[in-house]
């Protein structure tokens, strides 16, 4: 399947940005079920920015805006041609090891609650262990936006029943990283079904099977992700695999609009969702 | 005349003596110092002694110690004899320094690229990768060189003739080398007539050579000189003097986070002649607060970004971050392995007995001989949360073994060591007292061990406590040269 995305983020600043930089996590991984027909990311100092693949495999481009920029608009385009792996997104060519996926963050440690989820949870083989899981967080935790926040941790989460995507898939790591399963926190886009109300902006998870590799589970939605996902960065957690990371020295309000569009080619479907913030991804 | 002080050995004490053999008849290293220490008198001694702190006093190396309520820096005292180590000692001892160093080295790498030595079950995956020290960002990175700790201070007890141990590896910002540079310019101001009997090794190149270690790892990209800086957490830190000193010793600029500003993916540093571009770091500021954007967002002492210019190979950060999974105490056990497994050889260096509180059989040893054994934190320094169990209380004991029984993984345990003595200047006057001494290592396109390093000297009677921030001095430390 031939996907079109459009991603545009965009901060207005109540004065002159001051001194930023931003780190942007902005290019599709080369992993398996994927590949980049085109791909241009458009933001202020893109041109002189310096890039590099992290630890985690993710391209990263390091932007610092004009100091006296009020508005900083970053917008990734292109093209992704999918197929359906099954989930399996494989052994990437990343350095980092699978075991550093079994590190827990603030955001994703498991408190007893997780923990007796994901005891319930345990079966001989990790494959199936992984889909009851997935299950069982889909069924626990009900999809709520506004119901929780960027800095939400997965008990949080666990406790209050209800969260979104970020939050489903923090659950689903805690849960695997007690069960010594690694796991971790991966963005992406999803291609909607016709009428389904959801933001195509999407966050789930991956688990590490051995001989398959790494294998997605999307627990917000029950299934592991099909050629209607693409797949942006990986990450320890949402905050180690966030799209857009910055900082500015200078004090002042800022708002962020977020605008993802998300079309199958061959298809000519189409679907545009506005609003929301970097919390959400 | 002080000569009927100087102690004499009864053959009797539990430590081995470096000046004077069991029989009271001196090493051949120490022939001179025995000589010199009789031709001294006490007050003579006493009005060096003055005249030390008053250079010290002058040049201002301090120390803060966190937790003294009465004096928040102070000078560090300093013994006026001299430690000697005779050539062939200093020979194996730098031997056995490389070997570890290069090991360690290779450690690094490998860890952050495929893990060989997890691979072939030779340390657990999780004792590496689910280490708090462990900087899973770092994976995949080649620094230039593959050098990733390139200043490092190696904690060495000795405990008898030839028996010289590894206490720490100190891979991470180790601090003491403005002493050991101080000492020696105050030694040769004080008793010029003792290095005219004596060849002693110099010490005084080192800032020359850390400048060239620096320089020696600027970015693939850099072509022309590289611009260095000392990066500082500021004038609050117990080791600011030593920053500023060798910032300027080495004639490069001491910078704060706030000097610093990252702009068309470069690091640049604003200074009185305008902005100008920074190719090295040597930092002095620990990795959580580095980088507010990729580490601690609290920071207010890093530069954010700039772990990613570092892994866009546009800037070299010394040491590496993620340096500390090296010298991690829980790690450190391990160290005897790494060495073999990446040299191929037999450590020339040993390790300090180790217990392991996280692994069962270790911990129950551990609470056994409690009153016996020196137990640390796993992620402390300088002396700080730890246990000396033939001076704690009853009481101290069993508060520190529910310590250890809560969180078995963040302790370890080492027996209490049986410390070399030097003689010392004291009261009752020149007194045999315990010692340490950590030599200071750069590695860059080779390794350079500065022969000496900073002696560290306990110097309450009885004492096994060297560190600075626990009362301890420092003394000059002389390798003779054949």
């Amino acid at each position: 399947m031939r996907i079109a995305i459009t991603h545009i983020s965009e901060y207005r600043y109540d004065g002159p940005a001051g001194s930023a930089v931003q780190a942007l996590r902005l290019t599709p991984a080369p992993v398996k079920g994927q590949r980049l027909v085109s791909w241009t990311i458009d933001a202020p100092g893109i041109d002189s920015a310096c890039s590099y693949t992290d630890g985690f495999g993710n391209l990263v481009h390091l932007v610092s805006p004009p100091a006296d920029s009020t508005v900083v608009r970053i917008a990734a385009s292109g093209v992704v041609e999918t197929t359906d792996t099954g989930g399996v997104s494989g052994l990437t060519e990343e350095a980092v090891v699978a075991g550093a996926f079994l590190r827990t963050s603030p955001m994703t440690e498991a408190d007893e609650a997780i923990a007796a989820m994901a005891e319930a949870a345990r079966r001989d083989d990790r494959l199936a262990t992984l889909h009851v899981l997935m299950d069982a967080v889909s069924e626990q935790v009900v999809y709520e936006p506004g119901s929780t926040h960027a800095q939400t941790t997965a008990a949080a989460a666990f406790e209050a029943k209800r969260g979104v995507c970020q939050d489903h898939a923090h659950v689903f790591i805690a849960a695997c990283r007690f069960l010594r399963i690694p796991a971790r926190y991966v963005t992406g886009y999803l291609l909607l079904e016709d009428g389904a109300e959801a933001p195509a902006h999407h966050a789930w998870a991956e688990a590490y099977v051995d001989d398959l590799g790494w294998v997605g589970f999307d627990a917000a939605n029950a299934l592991c992700p099909t050629d209607r996902y693409v797949r942006l960065g990986a990450g320890l957690d949402a905050a180690s695999a966030a799209p857009i990371r910055g900082i500015r020295r200078m004090n002042g309000e800022e708002s962020l609009t977020v605008d993802v569009d998300v079309q199958a080619m061959a298809q000519s479907q189409s679907q545009s969702q506005s609003g929301g913030s970097q919390s959400q991804q | 005349m002080l000569k009927t002080q100087v102690y004499t050995s009864d053959g009797q004490s539990p430590f081995f003596d470096e000046m004077l053999r069991p029989d009271g008849t001196p090493r051949p290293a120490y022939a001179e110092i025995l000589k010199w220490l009789g031709g001294q008198s006490r007050a003579s001694f006493k009005a060096k002694q003055e005249e030390a702190d008053a250079i010290f006093r002058r040049l201002g190396i301090t120390f803060a110690v966190y937790g003294a309520a009465e004096a928040n820096e102070r000078v560090i005292p300093f013994d006026l004899i001299p430690r000697i180590i005779s050539a062939a000692e200093w020979r194996f001892l730098e031997r056995g320094i490389e070997q570890r160093v290069r090991a360690l080295n290779a450690f690094l790498y490998d860890i952050y690229h495929r893990q060989e030595i997890v691979r072939a079950g030779r340390i657990p995956s999780a004792m590496v990768n689910e280490n708090a020290a462990f900087l899973p960002e770092m994976m995949g990175f080649d620094p230039p060189g593959n050098v990733y700790a390139h200043i490092i201070g190696v904690d060495l007890v000795r405990t008898g003739e030839n028996g010289f141990f590894v206490l720490e590896d100190n891979l991470r910002t180790p601090s003491g080398v403005s002493y050991m540079l101080e000492n020696r310019e105050a030694m040769m101001h004080l008793f010029p007539e003792l290095f005219a009997a004596h060849r002693v090794a110099p010490v005084e190149r080192y800032p020359e050579l850390l400048r060239q270690t620096l320089e020696s790892m600027a970015p693939r990209e850099c072509d022309g000189e590289p611009t260095i800086a000392v990066l500082t957490p500021g004038v609050f830190n117990s080791a600011y003097f030593e920053h500023a000193f060798l910032a300027d010793q080495m004639g490069v600029e001491l910078v704060q986070g706030s000097d610093l500003i990252i702009e068309d993916g470069a690091l640049y540093m604003r200074t009185t002649r305008g902005k100008e571009r920074l190719h090295v770091l040597y930092r002095r500021l620990d990795d959580a607060f580095l980088d507010p954007l990729n580490f601690r967002p609290d920071s207010l002492l890093g530069v954010p970004g700039l772990f990613d210019l570092y892994r866009a190979g546009k800037v070299t950060i010394v040491n590496a971050p993620g340096t500390g999974i090296a010298d991690d105490k829980a790690v450190y056990a391990y160290v005897p392995e790494i060495v073999s497994f990446y040299t191929g050889e037999k450590p020339i260096l040993d390790n300090v007995q180790t217990f392991r509180c996280s692994i069962d059989d270790e911990r129950g040893h551990v609470l056994d001989k409690l009153d016996e054994l020196v137990v640390k934190e796993v992620h402390g320094s300088g002396g700080y949360g730890m246990l000396i169990g033939p001076h704690a209380t009853k009481k101290e004991l069993s508060d520190f073994a529910e310590k250890i029984r809560a969180n078995p993984a963040n302790y370890i345990a080492q027996p209490t060591l049986s410390l070399s003595t030097c003689p010392a200047f004291c009261p009752e006057g020149v007194a045999p007292r315990h010692v340490d001494l950590r030599p200071f290592v750069l590695v860059g396109d080779r390794v350079r061990v500065t022969p000496g390093g900073l002696t560290r000297v306990a110097m309450k009677k009885g004492s096994l406590v060297v560190n600075s921030s626990q009362g301890g001095g420092t003394k000059d430390t002389w390798v003779l040269e054949d």
